[in-house]
């Protein structure tokens, strides 16, 4: 029998590979396809709409069984988010995510997969985040901001 | 309102969004977490003792995607993105999107597709607020500055 830790390891590879799977086929790695789905005014790509749809409906059922069980399938803790305050840094960090998002159209799932599929932009669209979410860390730690 | 059927993809997009789905529920429901790429990414800088491996491995799955995409997909079913951005663009939108997400605490999967899912009103708003500022940037951009 496999030790438990490498069994998670195995699994969170392999959910991690279903989950770029399914960003792929969607069409999310396509900035155009996100720009098109954000573009009301213009020629309008419903297909996120779909994306979104078909995520939550099958997410809507997993979360109502978790919800409902103390431990996951494995005997292992749960966990749920315990923040459930709409505050500021909610609503401004999702403006400013929402702005970027809609700008190169990569959110940070699809330019991951898509920097992996060998795309340069997508490469310094990481490396531009990963610094943006390092330096967010760091003036969390010495600017005092509000709790998260 | 004006449809873009020629880019309209229904079935790919439903089924990728199902897989995404299945993905999000084996994650909770096994691994006991939720699946929020930001949050998963951002726990890496900096790494933690005892916290980093399970996100490496999930990370490593992700960037395993492409390779098994085309080995599977028939080719003429794979379209080339369409990445439009220059490059100063996606430096500057990659830097709002690290800060913005890690300000918000979850992105498009955790908020979007995990926090709708489990009907948390937390993560309504932020998806509100998220798809508002895209819709607002992306009209900016392509609308209001063309005569």
């Amino acid at each position: 029998m496999l030790h438990n830790n490498t069994f998670h390891r195995i699994s969170e590879f392999l959910v991690g590979l279903l989950f770029g799977l399914g960003l792929m086929l969607s069409g999310m790695t396509d900035p155009g396809k996100v720009i098109g789905f954000l573009d009301l005014f213009g020629a309008w790509d419903p297909s996120l709409a779909l994306v979104m749809g078909g995520a939550i409906a099958v997410g809507f059922f997993a979360f109502g069984v978790a919800k409902k069980r103390t431990t996951n399938f494995f005997g292992g803790v749960l966990r749920f988010p315990n923040n459930t305050q709409i505050d500021r840094p909610l609503v401004i960090g999702s403006l400013l995510f929402g702005a970027g998002w809609g700008w190169a159209g990569f959110c940070p799932g699809p330019a991951m997969v898509s920097m992996a599929d060998g795309q340069p932009k997508a490469l310094i669209f990481v490396a531009a985040m990963l610094v943006g979410m390092l330096g967010f860390e760091l003036m969390d730690r010495f600017v005092h901001a509000p709790k998260r | 309102m004006n449809i873009d059927w020629a880019h309209f993809t229904p079935y790919a997009s439903l089924t990728g969004g199902i897989i995404l789905g299945i993905a999000s529920a084996m994650f909770i429901l096994l691994n006991g977490r939720i699946l929020g790429i930001s949050g998963i990414l951002g726990g890496l800088m900096p790494p933690k003792l005892g916290d980093t491996w399970w996100r490496v491995a999930f990370l490593l799955g992700m960037f395993t995607a492409p390779t098994v995409f085309h080995a599977v997909m028939p080719v003429e079913w794979v379209t080339a993105p369409r990445i439009d951005a220059g490059v100063l663009s996606v430096i500057g939108a990659g830097l709002l999107v690290g800060i913005g997400t890690r300000y918000a605490s979850g992105c498009t999967s955790g908020h979007g597709v995990c926090g709708l899912s489990r009907l948390s009103p937390r993560s309504l708003v932020a998806t509100l607020s998220f798809m508002g500022a895209g819709f607002l940037i992306v009209y900016v951009l392509r609308h209001a500055f063309q005569g």
